[in-house]
């Protein structure tokens, strides 16, 4: 345990405990459709993971973190899709060649935005840069202008909203209102069979923790203190010679690639990506997931978003007439009562107990192997 | 585009799709008169603003089956008790809803977002219990279903005018309670200084309360008069949430006469468009105009000038 800038000790064995409980708990423990469920949740907490970076500590609420989650999985799906349409796959169409919803809708040649999808490296690039530049863009456009707060949550809202009208109503282009169906390889790498799903979740992991590792750098990073003291009070950091703008928008655009990356894995992990990803609702979903997990906290927004994903599998498949209530009740209670979250009632209620019970003794590894179970439980 | 009109048709077409837009008009007015209390004058983003609205229409369509189960002789006239009825239900739940969530959180208007979310999930899944998935449509009485014809070629239908007549009447008494009434002082001293208003004997949780139960229950007129143009669904509420609250942040938050400039703004530019465009693409330019417009003007078309 080396005690750096970055981690404090306890920080570390945090995220230690959801290493194993993500590399090992899970899959040993899980078939592989549950797995392939857990990949699909896990694409959420990347973009739930951006939102306690932009909201939770630069208290910016964006509602349209949707939109670069959709961004990220459209140029994913759309290399993905443009391999399944190869010539031979698609003879029967009237223009082999092209994905079968252009066939559909009478398009005859690939649209120009189309073609540089042909190349990995530039949908690799797309996925982390289209939705950046956008999300500097917007936040340029209002943060300069110093608008913020509620006009800035309507406003993302909008964008949304946008969004999804013009991918549905562009069916030609975009594959409409089914989205882009039927994605099958990954550079001649069928991702479809069960093995492929497993390798695909490591991946997965794998990429997630990159990104937890950059949004605890940022925390604990002079820039996050910048960006929680803006948060506090906006004018005494802006008197004291900051440009608020740009952390804020450098906020922003974080959360917009970490939402950009959870699509590109949804795409890969799920196999489709269709507009109902995109709109008002999912993205205040998301939203859901970073408040219930703690909105300060890099990794209760991963168990938030295992838990409310988690429960709402399980009670929407069970009692269907109830999940809207739940899912509604669980945020009017998490906004009333624990505005922040699992990690709240984790800091205030267990974490003292397990700190009384521990403190007399050296902390052992199976101590911690305890606290990783009890840290599992929710999202079970 | 043009050439296959006659000069004389066309100008039929711009007179009824302007017409088409005033309608479109009212109907925005109506839904965003009630967020422009809530949101503009108290600072509450209302995200079940939608889910009051279908309450709305729901409480009409059950007027109406009433009056045609049991009332059949005066059913001509139930819309008027309808609307009514709609308006007390959806203003009561308003107060409810207030004294049991929304005044906790005054101080953190963010979350007042995620809570009245919640709200709305729940008031759906409601509906949905209590009413059915189906939407539902009302049956309009016999003199509201026929058109006017102003001339041979322009006809207007008559239950759009009926909604602007509607319009016009609730747009006038808010505008004479928030301006003229001893109560809409209050309510505004309230929203301009909390603390002051209550320093000079206001009672500032009764006017919270009231206040946002008077937006709810012009939502809830609103749902009623929308039951002529469309028919209720549970989740029909989400569709207009976006739209009002942009015309509500476009108009300029804390102005009443910015919400009803930029409602006949925005509804204009989108029925025009549509005319020569696809519904969703007309829908988009608009969205994206007002967007772009309040990026270069973020305070809205009409700013109130208060020293913060």
């Amino acid at each position: 345990m080396t005690d750096n800038r970055f981690f404090n000790r306890s920080e570390l064995i945090g995220i230690l405990v959801l290493a194993v409980f993500l590399v090992v708990v899970l899959p040993l423990t899980l078939d592989v459709f549950r797995l392939n469920l857990v990949a699909k949740y896990l694409t959420y907490a990347f973009v739930a993971l951006g939102l306690v970076v932009c909201w939770g500590y630069g208290g910016i609420l964006s509602l349209g973190q949707g939109v670069f989650f959709g961004l990220g999985g459209y140029c994913m799906a759309m290399f993905l899709k443009l391999e399944a349409s190869s010539v031979e796959n698609t003879k029967i169409q009237s223009t082999p060649g092209i994905p079968d919803f252009m066939d559909w809708n009478q398009i005859t040649a690939l649209p120009l935005f189309w073609k540089p999808f042909n190349s990995l490296t530039f949908t690799i690039a797309a996925i982390i840069l289209v939705p950046g530049i956008f999300a500097l863009i917007i936040g340029t456009a209002m943060f300069k202008r110093r608008v913020g707060g509620t006009y800035f949550a309507i406003i993302t809202q909008a964008v949304a909203a946008i969004l999804t009208i013009l991918i549905v109503g562009q069916q030609g282009y975009t594959g409409g209102i089914n989205g882009m169906t039927d994605l099958r390889t990954l550079k001649g790498w069928d991702i479809r069979p069960d093995h492929a799903k497993v390798v695909l979740y490591f991946f997965e992991v794998g990429c997630l923790f990159v990104c937890i590792m950059i949004a605890q750098f940022i925390r604990h990073s002079k820039l996050g203190r910048i960006l929680v003291a803006m948060r506090e009070k906006e004018d005494r950091v802006r008197f004291s010679g900051y440009s608020v703008a740009n952390f804020k928008i450098f906020a922003f655009c974080i959360a917009a690639v970490f939402a950009a990356i959870g699509g590109a894995m949804f795409a890969l992990n799920v196999g489709f990506m269709s507009p109902s990803f995109v709109g008002i609702v999912p993205s205040i979903e998301m939203v859901i997931y970073t408040a219930v997990g703690g909105r300060l906290s890099i990794l209760g927004a991963v168990y938030g978003t295992l838990l409310v994903n988690f429960a709402k599998t399980s009670l929407s498949e069970t009692f269907p007439e109830l999940w809207l209530f739940g899912l509604g009740g669980l945020f009017i209670a998490v906004v009333l009562a624990f505005p922040n979250g699992l990690a709240g009632i984790w800091g205030d209620y267990v974490q003292p107990r397990i700190d009384r019970l521990i403190s007399p003794r050296k902390p052992k590894p199976e101590g911690w192997t305890d606290s990783s179970v009890a840290d599992g439980a929710p999202a079970e | 585009m043009f050439g296959d009109y006659s000069l004389g048709d066309l100008g039929s077409i711009f007179v009824m799709q302007g017409f088409a837009g005033l309608i479109l008009f009212s109907v925005y007015v109506l839904m965003a008169l009630g967020l422009a209390i809530i949101f503009g004058q108290m600072g509450v983003i209302n995200m079940a603003h939608g889910e009051f609205m279908i309450l709305g229409a729901y409480v009409t369509w059950m007027t109406s089956n009433f009056f045609q189960a049991y009332l059949p002789s005066l059913f001509s006239g139930y819309f008027f008790l309808a609307m009514i009825l709609a308006f007390v239900a959806s203003g009561a739940l308003g107060m409810l809803v207030e004294w049991v969530l929304i005044r906790h959180l005054y101080k953190r208007p963010l979350d007042t977002l995620l809570a009245t979310w919640g709200l709305s999930l729940m008031l759906q899944q409601a509906y949905r219990s209590v009413f059915g998935a189906r939407e539902v449509g009302v049956e309009l009485p016999q003199w509201m279903l026929g058109s006017l014809h102003v001339t041979d070629s322009i006809e207007v239908p008559i239950n759009g005018v009926f909604v602007m007549c509607l319009t016009l009447l609730i747009t006038i008494s808010v505008a004479y309670v928030m301006y003229k009434s001893r109560w809409g002082r209050q309510v505004r001293a309230v929203v301009q200084n909390r603390i002051m208003a209550g320093a000079v004997g206001i009672n500032t949780e009764k006017v919270d309360r009231y206040t946002y139960g008077l937006g709810c229950g012009i939502a809830g007129v609103a749902g009623s008069a929308f039951t002529m143009i469309g028919s209720t669904g549970p989740t029909s509420g989400q569709l207009y949430i976006v739209d009002t609250f942009l015309v509500v942040v476009f108009g300029g938050a804390a102005s009443l006469l910015g919400t009803i400039a930029s409602a006949f703004s925005i509804s204009q530019t989108q029925s025009t468009l549509e005319f020569f465009m696809s519904g969703s693409m007309a829908k988009v330019l608009t969205l994206l105009a007002v967007v772009g417009i309040l990026m270069l003007r973020p305070q809205g078309l009409f700013a109130l000038k208060v020293r913060k």
